[in-house]
């Protein structure tokens, strides 16, 4: 039986495929065509202290191998998910972990705090590279000041383990990950949506009602695995990869970069089974190399063999 | 309802006209129940270009015989590709996807409103209907004779009217130009078609206190709810077309 299991901090998981935040709902949206708890965790969607309405429509284009989206955080807010979406995800076994997003520090504290309480949550992920709000989002995640500032203010209120997911439209994502370390966060996931743009010819307008979105999907993954190599031999707390993983395969690209775990986001839309697809072929993939544990090949190409 | 992912067969291929065709898919195990209104969405092969699904309403089912039918328009690289499907081939399916119409109260008279590819939904809801004891009147808009489609299949399920917009055929103009719409008294009204119909359509029934459902085709990522990319505005907030819709009451939208 080949080990498959991370922690971060003193917090395990059975295995390192998670969900990426507003690719999985809140896991129900799934529960049709597979079992949530064989999953090591699900990240649910982006929530903010007050519900959103997001932006206009159209909020989607598909791209070469992927797609832009300006969905723009709509959720019912905190109080509704503490009410109505809470009580019901303690029903998988898995760790589940909330995403919070806010337009002023004091948002993200106030957030945190409420996560905090709440039993069944373990972790935060700390949202500050939404590429598709007016206000905050990436704005936090792209100034190292600012986002040496957030990670401090929620860190201070946060009894949960806290992941802070980077965005990639940066100069220097190293820079930002270490503040994020020396700040106290226990795990940094990468990357984010990069800031892109479509034109609809026919219609001779952007794509978007917002013009520019978020790019996902496959097209982004070599830079994604490009930072997470980056990023992993900067810091010491564990990396959570994101970007373009379709199948397992891909998957591994990050764990030999360095990535100790990794999110699937947009291929849950095309292949709602994809993120078990991905667990079974990494499984086997230790198997046929003669891998006993996963962690055995985190960093691989890292290492001198 | 249970939504499954399925791969189904290609059992038929028919092409209706330059832009439009059907295909009829097969099951090798029994196909679910599925309702008016409802779509699936396809997985698109050999079309490098083509990323996500693609949705479409069922447009026919023949539950004896296990099948049910698409009608797709082609109007990029991936319904091309569906295009070129032939029988034998498998079809990756995710279905039976969202809401449906809702049937009519006993002794309501019912008019179906549809207009090019958007006459999808339609034929099953006609069968439909006649399966449970109404008889709907059906009016259907193109833009000239060349362009009409299925009139017999819609003629078999009820009273079928026309429009053409060059008045090649039936009645010269758009749906909302026939004369049918206001002598009959119509109390429900069901529409699918391009949205500047189901808009002319809205306001009609708006102007006449009609009962009015109107199935959407707004972009959509996943089908299932996750993505929140196919919203329309509503009285209750940004709502998922492909789970909340993509049939609404016209008393939700904010049209």
């Amino acid at each position: 039986m080949v080990k498959l299991d991370f922690s971060i901090g003193d917090l395990h998981f059975k295995n390192p495929v998670l969900t990426a935040s507003g690719t999985f709902g809140y896991g129900s949206e799934f529960d049709d065509f597979l079992d949530v708890s064989r999953l090591g965790g699900i990240i649910v969607k982006g929530t903010t202290l007050e519900p959103r309405e997001g932006n206009a429509y159209p909020r989607m284009a598909e791209t070469p191998s992927g797609m832009l989206n300006s969905v723009g955080l709509q959720n019912k807010g905190i109080d509704y998910f503490e009410k109505n979406i809470y009580p019901v995800l303690s029903k998988y076994n898995t760790n589940v972990i909330v995403n919070i997003n806010g337009s002023y520090i004091d948002d993200y504290v106030a957030l945190a705090e409420r996560i905090s309480r709440l039993e069944k949550i373990p972790a935060i992920e700390l949202n500050v590279s939404c590429p598709n709000v007016k206000k905050g989002g990436m704005a936090f995640g792209t100034d190292i000041g600012t986002l040496r500032e957030v990670t401090n203010a929620v860190r201070a209120v946060c009894s949960k383990k806290l992941i802070v997911k980077l965005s990639p439209n940066v100069t220097n994502i190293v820079d930002l990950a270490r503040v994020v370390e020396e700040e106290g966060a226990d795990s940094v996931s990468l990357i984010n949506t990069l800031l892109g743009m479509a034109v609809d010819v026919n219609r001779m307008k952007p794509s978007l009602s917002t013009i520019t979105g978020g790019l996902s999907g496959p097209a982004i993954r070599p830079v994604a695995i490009r930072m997470v190599w980056q990023v992993a031999q900067a810091v010491n707390i564990p990396v959570i990869g994101i970007g373009g993983i379709v199948t397992a395969g891909d998957a591994l690209e990050f764990f030999l970069a360095g990535a100790s775990a990794i999110q699937v986001g947009t291929a849950s839309f095309i292949d709602p089974l994809a993120s078990v697809r991905i667990l079974e072929g990494i499984e086997d993939y230790l198997n046929n190399k003669g891998f006993s544990d996963i962690r055995e090949i985190v960093g691989y190409i890292n290492k001198s063999h | 309802m249970t939504k499954r992912i399925e791969f189904l067969r290609i059992t038929e291929n028919k092409r209706i006209n330059k832009d439009l065709f059907t295909l009829e898919l097969s099951g090798s195990e029994r196909i679910p129940e599925m309702k008016p209104g409802q779509f699936v969405q396809a997985k698109i092969e050999g079309s490098p270009g083509t990323f996500l699904r693609r949705p479409f309403s069922v447009h026919d089912v023949n539950y004896p015989q296990n099948t049910f039918k698409l009608l797709i328009s082609i109007a990029g690289r991936g319904t091309e590709a569906l295009s070129k499907l032939v029988n034998g081939d498998l079809l990756n399916l995710i279905y039976p996807l969202g809401n449906f119409f809702t049937l009519p109260k006993k002794g309501q008279r019912i008019l179906l409103v549809g207009g090019g590819c958007g006459i999808a939904p339609l034929l099953f809801l006609a069968k439909y209907l006649k399966s449970n004891d109404f008889i709907p009147d059906i009016l259907l808009g193109f833009r000239n004779k060349e362009r009409i489609i299925e009139y017999d299949e819609y003629s078999e399920a009820g009273k079928v009217f026309l429009t053409t917009e060059d008045g090649s055929r039936g009645t010269k103009g758009i749906v909302t130009e026939h004369p049918v719409l206001s002598s009959e008294g119509y109390d429900v009204i069901y529409c699918c078609g391009p949205e500047s119909m189901m808009k002319a359509v809205v306001k009609y029934c708006r102007q006449n206190r009609i009962e009015c459902e109107v199935s959407l085709e707004n972009l959509m990522g996943c089908g299932i709810g996750a993505c929140l990319c196919c919203v329309v505005e509503t009285v209750k907030g940004n709502l998922c077309t492909c789970v909340d819709g993509p049939v609404f009451n016209i008393n939700d939208l904010k049209w």
